[in-house]
């Protein structure tokens, strides 16, 4: 059992805990992920470590109540308990295993989008403790969606907001800020690391091909195990078979068949609104 | 005239009722039942069955005992050799092991072993073996990867010779391939499973389920930080194989491994389950071991035509006969010599079919096995909506990728001695991760050696 230390509410539906987790508070790198079951009967549910205190041995965790197993998650009351929370999985991110005096070279820029805003945070305050200002763009449909952007921008070089609608920020998705950014405002990057839906990523990886960018992004596939046993999370990177739970979650954007991605995330989504519509049966009285 | 009677018949779920439920097959033997099954043995000199069986169990003797009514005596003697009879009574190949060698079986039927075995298990289970005697604890830390059946053997022998005993997990819930591979109804979760682990927690064994060694915490901390004077690992062969054909990353298809742990671990076949699973009304099954028919019989149970494709003759099938046996009394089609080559989507991705080319057998390899060859020309269609690939699994690397020193061969599995012992210093290792893909009473045999080897090792330590 995994006490929850702190919840709180950063936009509708979407939540942030942190978690007593001691070895996985010791262990976390940036880019890894855990696997967590809120309650005895709910899912396996993959989510991306959004920051760790190894001191106070709690693991953040942002999570969007989208289907049955989150929403029961959600619902746990601060003081309350997570039945499982396992990790730290997946590799870390590249640049971690990275000489920082090349890394400080680079101009990075990290590009989010939604809940995505919660996994590049450890990443961009990774860079920070480094001495590296690497750039951050986090979008969203509108302001009210556009979370951690205070603590984004303690730690980020600089930080540029998009909204669909133009309620905050730059009006337009977060390709279109990059373009420009780039193409406008003299911005020049060599890596760009995008973590957000699989869509969005895409055409990320669509514009920075052109630009000749090196883009990493981070797979959001489903998982059951998340330690290579159940290969539910396989995805096509480069033509080869890899699975995103063990050689991910981050692979090379350029590379991976996000068009396949995409279409395996879909697998069971008839079954979840169903599990989904049971669930909300009652809610509201 | 013992070898006279015939070999009591156990009761069984009606084929067509059980097919439809994930209730247990096999009701097994009532003590009447048992009694007489067990007047049939003739309790040879030179007990070949012993001989037969990995771990030596004393057959004959608990045999003996089961015909004299005395139960308690019986569990005694299994329990001198075997930790989990109530899993090794119903999951066991005993027809190639202790029942394959039964001088009855020349003539006519062996002895039930394998059923008497179950009985005497699960007696012991429900009559609760009396609270173990307080065991001195001698003050030395031994650490358990995986709490499958090796690792479980290895932690309940230490126990019981003193050792403070910890099992780590990476999965939320304990038994390992006994939980997410074995399906209930072949080996109910509860009602043996759990009450098995019990057994090994009253030992004094304790259990830390959520922690992924090599990610959560590595080999060289807990030997290094916590004080750990030895380690087991016992972690199996979790890693599923794909065939690399086209189409193996379409919607419905999916690994033994994914289909058996959604339905196992999670319950995803119980209506209430957050967890989903896909069947759709035609199910191919590729392979033809235990898992494969644990997959085909789940298929079908989950209400799919439920088709097995593999590529050798039934002669080859290296699933347990009587698996085979059950799958097609529960309808399961097989389609024998047969090979996938490519699996067939539509626009949206969706597997629409499998297709498959005909095999022969030619003159037999290396192994004694004969390959089977393609028959030119000889493509053909079977239309499903999933395709599940059951060809076997290879050890995971994480914990070998994670050590220092510890070496692995060709093909992933763990470098370690009769006795257990791996290439590095106080580090044992047993059961699948050391062989690849085999049984549990193999892993479980594994697991009491490495016990012993590392009882040797840390007395000669601190000798």
């Amino acid at each position: 059992m995994f006490r929850i230390v702190e919840k709180r509410l950063l936009a509708p539906d979407i939540w942030l805990m942190n978690v007593e987790a001691p070895r996985v508070a010791h262990a976390a790198q940036p880019g890894q992920f855990v696997i967590v079951r809120g309650t005895a009967d709910g899912e396996r549910i993959p989510l991306t470590v959004a920051d760790y205190d190894r001191e106070k041995g709690t693991v953040c965790i942002v999570i969007q109540a989208v289907g049955a197993s989150t929403r029961k998650m959600v619902a746990i009351e601060e003081g309350g308990y997570l039945v499982d929370f396992a990790g730290p999985l997946g590799q870390p991110s590249e640049f971690v295993h990275e000489d920082v005096e090349v890394l400080k070279k680079k101009r990075f820029l990290f590009i989010a989008g939604g809940v995505g805003a919660a996994p590049v945070y450890p990443q961009v305050k990774w860079m920070h403790e480094h001495g590296i200002a690497a750039d951050v763009i986090v979008g969203a449909r509108n302001r009210d969606l556009l979370i951690l952007t205070d603590e984004l921008r303690q730690v980020a070089g600089n930080l540029y907001l998009s909204t669909d609608d133009g309620s905050e920020g730059f009006h337009g998705n977060v390709t279109a800020l990059m373009k420009d950014l780039i193409d406008n405002r003299g911005k020049h990057y060599d890596e760009v690391i995008t973590i957000g839906p699989m869509i969005m990523m895409k055409f990320v990886a669509l514009a920075t091909k052109e630009y000749g960018i090196k883009t990493i992004a981070s797979l959001n596939t489903l998982m059951i195990d998340g330690t290579g046993m159940c290969g539910a999370c396989r995805v096509s990177v480069g033509g080869k078979m890899r699975f995103a739970c063990v050689e991910g979650p981050e692979f090379d954007a350029a590379l991976i068949d996000f068009d396949e991605a995409m279409r395996r995330q879909r697998m069971y989504r008839t079954q979840e609104q169903e599990a989904d519509h049971r669930c909300r049966i009652g809610r509201g009285k | 005239m013992a070898n006279k009677i015939p070999r009591v018949p156990v009761r069984e779920q009606d084929p067509k009722v059980r097919a439809t439920n994930f209730e247990e097959v096999c009701y097994g033997y009532n003590e009447e039942e048992a009694r007489l099954e067990a007047s049939r043995c003739l309790h040879c000199k030179n007990p070949r069955c012993v001989e037969h069986c990995p771990v030596s169990v004393k057959i004959p003797d608990f045999i003996a005992r089961v015909l004299a009514g005395d139960m308690a005596g019986a569990a005694g003697v299994i329990a001198q050799d075997s930790s989990l009879p109530s899993v090794c009574g119903r999951v066991c190949p005993q027809e190639t092991q202790c029942e394959g060698s039964c001088v009855l079986g020349i003539k006519g039927e062996p002895v039930a072993i394998g059923k008497l075995e179950r009985f005497v298990g699960d007696w012991a289970l429900e009559h609760g073996s009396k609270e173990p005697e307080r065991i001195a604890r001698n003050g030395h830390k031994v650490a358990v990867i995986g709490s499958g059946p090796s690792g479980l053997a290895c932690a309940a022998d230490l126990a019981k010779m003193g050792y403070e005993v910890r099992v780590f997990e990476a999965l939320h819930k304990l038994g390992g391939v006994l939980e997410y591979g074995i399906p209930e109804f072949r080996l109910p979760k509860e009602k043996v499973v759990a009450r098995e682990i019990e057994k090994v927690k009253r030992l004094g064994v304790e259990f830390e389920t959520d922690t992924i060694i090599g990610r959560t915490v590595t080999i060289d901390s807990l030997m290094d930080e916590e004080g750990y004077e030895a380690v087991f690992i016992g972690s199996g062969a979790g890693l599923p194989k794909f065939m690399g054909i086209p189409g193996e990353n379409l919607n419905g298809v999916l690994s033994a491994n994914e289909f058996l742990t959604r339905n196992n671990l999670m319950k995803a076949y119980l209506p209430d389950s957050d967890t989903p699973v896909y069947v759709g009304k035609r199910s191919v099954v590729v392979g033809g071991g235990n898992v494969a028919m644990d997959a085909v019989r789940t298929a079908k149970r989950l209400g799919a035509e439920a088709i097995i494709v593999y590529r050798r003759s039934e002669e080859e099938l290296p699933a347990r006969k009587e698996e085979v046996h059950h799958a097609k009394e529960e309808g399961v089609e097989f389609r024998l010599l047969t090979n996938p080559v490519e699996i067939l989507g539509n626009e949206e991705g969706w597997v629409t079919g499998i297709r498959c080319v005909r095999m022969e057998l030619g003159e037999p390899d290396e192994s004694g096995r004969r390959s089977p060859k393609e028959v030119p020309g000889s493509e053909f269609d079977i239309p499903c909506d999933t395709v599940i690939m059951s060809l076997g699994t290879s050890p995971n690397p994480l914990i070998a990728s994670t050590t220092k020193g510890l070496d692995t061969n060709r093909k992933g599995c763990l470098v370690a001695s009769e006795a257990g012992a791996t290439t590095r210093e106080g580090v044992f290792a047993g059961g699948d991760a050391v062989t690849g893909a085999a049984t549990v009473i193999l892993a479980m045999g594994a697991g009491r050696k490495a016990a012993a080897a590392i009882d040797a090792y840390i007395k000669s330590k601190n000798a």
